[in-house]
This record gives C-alpha cells, structure tokens and sequence, in this order.
C-alpha cells in the first residue's frame, strides 16, 4: 500500500523540482504533517527533542538554513546531471543525503562546496550565495570532508593545524595561541589527543577518520559536510563516527551535512534525510517523514523494516524483485 | 615517531646541511687548476697584500663560478621540491618534465638572434620554461594522465626543444659560445655578467617559495580537502609551477642544462626530515646549493688536467637514481 502512495507522491514531487517553490511544502504527506521540514529549529524532532542545541535558534540577521540549494543544475556531458534541484538544509540538525549510486549525491556536496560550479541556480551558505564568497571565507562557514581524502605523510596534529588554514593570512602558517587553542579543542572532541605524533597514514580506518573529522573541526564551522564518512570502516567504527557526528551536533551545536550509503545508519543517526534519485531529489524531511512516505523504498527498490529492540530501532532491508 | 626524536634528526638535518654549504663554498674557493690556494684566499679575506694574478683568479674566474654553482644548485633544487609537491609526482624534476630544455631552447634562440644582450638571457629562459611548465600542467590534468605519463610526455617536450637547439646550433654555431658546455650544464667560463640579471630572480623566487611552501602541505591532502579549506587549488598550482618555472629558466640561463639536481635533492631531504614543506623546502635549496659547488669541484679537480662539466657528473649519478625511483614506484603500484 505504501508503495503506490509513494509512486504517486514522487511523481507529484518531480514537477515542483523545477520550480522555485521550495520542494518539500508540496509533499502531500508533509504538508498533511505538522512538521514542514522548513521551519527548522522551532519545531522538534522526535528523535533529538530533548536534546536540541542551543546553536539551533539561529542569531539575528542570520538565516534559519544552515545551507538553501537553490534551483541547482549542473551537466557533466550533455545531459543534464542535477536538474533544478531545491533543498534547504536546516541550521543544528543531521541531514543525511541518500540515494543510488550515480544519482548526484556527491555531486551535489561539491556545488555546495563550490568545487564544481552550478551551470543553473545558486547555493547559500549562511543565506549568502557561496559563488560569490572568497575560498577562505566559505572554509569559515562551512568544513567539508572530502571522501576518502588521502592520508597525508603528517603527524595528526600536524593534519589538525591544517584546518586553521582558512584562517591564516597568505603567506602565514603560524600559529597562535587561538590556533592552538582550537586544534587542541578538535583533537580532544574526536578523541585522537592520544595519536597527536602519529604518522596519519599509519593510523587504523577509523582512527583516521577521526583525524581527519578533527581537522575539521579546527575550521571551526557551524556547517560540517561528510562525504560518506564511513565507507571502508569496520561496523564499530561506524558507531563510533556516527557516535561522534551525533555528540558534536548536540554538544557543540554543529549543522551535519552528510552522504551516506549506509541506510540504517542514516535512520538511526539523523534528523532529516534527503532522497535522491537521477539527479533529483524525490523527498525531504524528517526521518520519520521520509520513512513513512516510502521514498527510500521507491528509489532503492528495496523494503525497509524497522527492528526495535529494548529502547532502540534497528532498520533492515530486502531487496525487491 | 617521537616529537623529541623527530625535532633533533631535523636540527641534525639542518647543521649537516648547513655545514656541509660552508666547508663546500669555502674549499672550492682555495682548489683549482692553478696554485693559488689557501694561502691567497686567506690573505684576500684578511686584506693582506696579494698579487694581481692571484687576486684575478679568486675574483674572477672562483668567485663566479661558485656564486654560480650556488645560485644553480639551490634554484633547481628548489624547483624540484615544488614540481614535485605541486604535480604530486616523485619521479619529476625541472630536466625530465622538459621545462629545462624549454629554458635552454629559449636561451639559445635570444642568443642567436639578439647577441651579447644578457639582461634577456633569463627573461627569455623563464618564458620558455614557462610554456613547457604550462604544457606540462593541462597534460597532468588530463583524464588518467598517471605519473608515467607526465614524465613520457616531458620527455617527448625535452626531444623537441633538443632538435631545436640542434637546429640553431647548426644554422649558426656561434650563436652561443661554449655551446657544447651548455647542452650538458656547466659552470666553466661563467662570469659575473652572465650572473648579475639571473641572480636577483634567483632570490627573490626562493624567498618567495619558503614562504608559500604551507601550501604545498595543504595541497598534499588532495584537492578536494585543500579547496574546502579556502585555497584555490587550481590557481596555487599554476603560480607554483610558474615559480619553479622563474628559479630553473633562471639557473639554465648561466649554468646550461643542467639536470637531476632537482631531482636527488628533495628525496634526500624528504627521506632525512619527512615531508613538511616549510622544511623541505628551505633545506632543499640549501643543499642543492652545497650540492652543486661539491659537485663542480669534483668534476675539475678529480680528472686534472682534464676538467668535465658538472652537468656530466651529474648525470652519472642522477641517472641511476630516476631509474631506482621508477622501479621504486612500479612497486607501490602508482605509477
């Protein structure tokens, strides 16, 4: 039964994509709900209500989304690639981005970053349009965590400082005492103060990865982007990132922006999810909402099964035929 | 490795380095063909009196020559340690990725069309280096172009600007005096006028470098990561190839085409320091300048009376050493 209610829901959702109109008022499912995934921070989540950050109310003259897509299209070859894609991230939340393979993903995560520029529509980061703000300017804002970022040959402190660099002058890579100050902070939060002299290539997977989520960090950001941050990573150190991710979004009130592949640890550790397929995003909205409408299971083809277990909820999945 | 263990093999690093310039600066200063030695070279630091002839070959025909082997072994050392951070590619060198030819092609031509015109020899060197470096960029951009490939494609550059200095030479063998000694890098006949234009790029590149050199460890962390940092990846990349672009078309411009330096300098200091650029970036230099006045005084006193240009020593060794890192590299599967 879900799934057609969720065939006739995307279809309805492929059209609006193209407008301005942000794309998640016009889910019938959302706009029934009382939750439209907009209004960020002043609604809560089931998931994460009580322990909402602070850092969610957003100061004044600042813009309640962390991160607005805006009507986003970008071609590789001929054919378009991402198409009139509108999203808004909201500010102190999880927001995971799911989706096939080759459905534009971590396409989208590099628009964002401004890796690669949008041949059609603009990103704001803060409510500023990220084109036209400097490199180091939008490194203040916004940390992105490449995927599968090579190990450098530096010591993780070393690999740490490197997140200071946006703050540096051009032709200065000293470090003051706020520098330090920050880097200590970073390494102490991804708990890799005890490997600060080992050489990063040498450290496990997911010691690694914290490394490189301290660096991170040092940018000192409220926008923190992963790109698949768990891919290659036995499933404790899945726990463990994702553990992390969770602690800094609550703790230190940082927006988390993330690509993932791993659907069940998306339901569990998020607060909103983003369906992608073809270039387009078929849902938006709380994870709840997400899961209801069936998206997941309508792009991936696959059914989702919610396994709870004393005060958890596991999810599992079979493919469809 | 320990912080403390790490912090002393780079100050060891540093003396050895630093020391090893000063003992190979002043003892190419008192050996030579002729007989002046240390006696004179004492006698012009303290200001004693000294005779004409002796006093000639110290500042004449010495000092040149080391400034020279100074000034070319910290240029291309220098510009080795950036080529190879910026194309993250070990097996590249100012001599294998062309840009020397490219120098060296650039300088014949000037000479040949506008002779005796000096404070061009550099400009002209830079620019041909320049387009080489240039090339060799958008060809490292391109889809799949592995570390191989930038090298073979260098090599292909080196081939052309050969046969046009060939050419040139063969048109007009007087183009350039000392021909022969320039095609293989050579510090023989050079003299203060050939170095006074060439020098201040010199410097000026190498000051520029070590304070740029954060980048390069920015860089290392892929390009991904360096431009969520706030750098313009694609920019810096360009900027930096120019740079060593200035430092080794200045250094061909007076030395010739003097290879490898570029190349066994910065993997040694790399294997002895590790891979920060705010240090390996200094010591390079350092040590390619006290690399080259060593090397060129074993290539005119080992042989005497014969005297080999430097650009030959260098290549018997610097030879081996490219063929060990591409075996070296075949075996980490990167190449």
């Amino acid at each position: 039964m879900r799934k057609t209610d969720a065939t006739k829901g995307t279809e309805r959702f492929a059209d609006v994509t193209k407008g301005t109109v942000p794309f998640v008022t016009s889910s019938e499912d959302m706009t029934k709900g009382t939750v439209p995934f907009v209004t960020s921070g002043t609604v809560p989540f089931v998931t994460s209500a009580a322990a909402r950050p602070v850092a969610s109310t957003p100061a004044r003259g600042v813009s309640p989304q962390a991160i607005s897509v805006k009507d986003l299209s970008y071609t590789y070859t001929k054919k378009p690639f991402i198409e009139g894609l509108s999203l808004d991230i909201a500010r102190g939340e999880i927001t995971s981005i799911v989706g096939p393979n080759g459905c534009g993903k971590s396409t989208l995560l590099k628009l964002i970053d401004g890796i690669i520029e949008p041949h059609g529509g603009e990103v704001l980061i803060d409510g500023k349009p990220s084109l036209g703000m400097k490199g180091r300017q939008r490194a203040r804002h916004l940390a992105l965590l490449a995927q599968g970022a090579r190990p450098p040959a530096m010591s993780v402190e070393a690999l740490v400082a490197c997140g200071r660099y946006p703050y540096h002058s051009q032709m200065r890579s000293h470090l003051d005492a706020e520098d330090k100050r920050q880097i200590e902070e970073a390494m102490l939060l991804a708990g890799i103060e005890e490997f600060r002299n080992h050489d990063v290539r040498r450290l496990s997977g997911g010691e690694r990865q914290r490394a490189f989520i301290a660096m991170t960090l040092a940018q000192d950001t409220d926008i923190i982007a992963l790109d698949e941050p768990t891919t290659y990573l036995d499933v404790r150190a899945c726990h463990d990132i994702m553990q992390l991710i969770t602690e800094l979004n609550r703790i230190s009130g940082k927006t988390i922006l993330m690509v993932i592949h791993d659907l069940d640890l998306a339901l569990r550790y998020s607060d909103a999810m983003v369906v992608m397929k073809k270039g387009r995003c078929i849902c938006a909205g709380s994870v709840e909402e997400v899961f209801d409408s069936g998206a997941i299971e309508q792009a991936f083809h696959i059914e989702v099964c919610r396994v709870p277990s004393k005060d958890r909820t596991a999810y599992t999945l079979f493919p469809l035929d | 490795m320990k912080p403390l263990r790490a912090r002393r093999t780079k100050a060891i690093a540093i003396t050895a380095t630093v020391t090893f310039l000063v003992l190979a600066t002043v003892v190419a200063f008192f050996v030579g063909s002729s007989s002046v030695g240390l006696p004179e070279f004492w006698a012009l630091i303290t200001g004693h009196p000294l005779s004409d002839s002796a006093k000639s070959i110290l500042l004449n025909v010495r000092l040149p020559r080391v400034l020279a082997a100074l000034l070319a072994g910290a240029a291309l050392a220098m510009a080795g340690a950036l080529i190879q951070a910026v194309l993250d590619n070990p097996l590249a060198c100012p001599n294998i990725i062309g840009i020397n030819a490219g120098a060296g092609f650039a300088v014949l031509l000037v000479s040949a069309f506008v002779p005796g015109l000096f404070a061009l020899q550099p400009l002209a060197a830079f620019a041909g280096a320049l387009v080489t470096a240039v090339i060799i960029f958008f060809i490292s951009l391109g889809m799949g172009a592995s570390r191989l490939t930038v090298v073979l494609a260098g090599i292909a550059l080196s081939s052309i600007f050969a046969a046009g200095m060939n050419t040139i030479l063969i048109v007009n063998p007087d183009a350039y005096i000392g021909a022969s000694r320039f095609l293989v890098g050579g510090l023989s006949g050079v003299l203060m006028t050939n170095l006074i234009w060439p020098a201040p790029y010199i410097i000026i590149g190498l000051v520029v470098a070590v304070l740029v050199a954060n980048k390069l460890n920015i860089m290392s962390l892929g390009d991904a990561t360096a431009h969520s940092l706030g750098m313009n990846v694609g920019r810096w990349r360009m900027s930096l190839l120019g740079l060593a672009a200035l430092l080794a078309g200045c250094a061909v411009s007076f030395a010739g085409l003097l290879g490898f330096v570029g190349l066994i300098v910065p993997h040694l200091i790399r294997f002895l320091v590790g891979h920060d650029n705010r240090v390996v970036l200094p010591l390079s230099a350092t040590f390619g300048a006290a690399f080259v006045v060593f090397c060129d005084l074993l290539a005119r006193t080992a042989f005497a009376p014969y005297e080999i240009p430097v650009g030959i020593l260098m290549a018997f060794i610097g030879g081996p050493f490219f063929v060990y890192l591409i075996i070296k590299n075949r075996k980490h599967g990167d190449a």
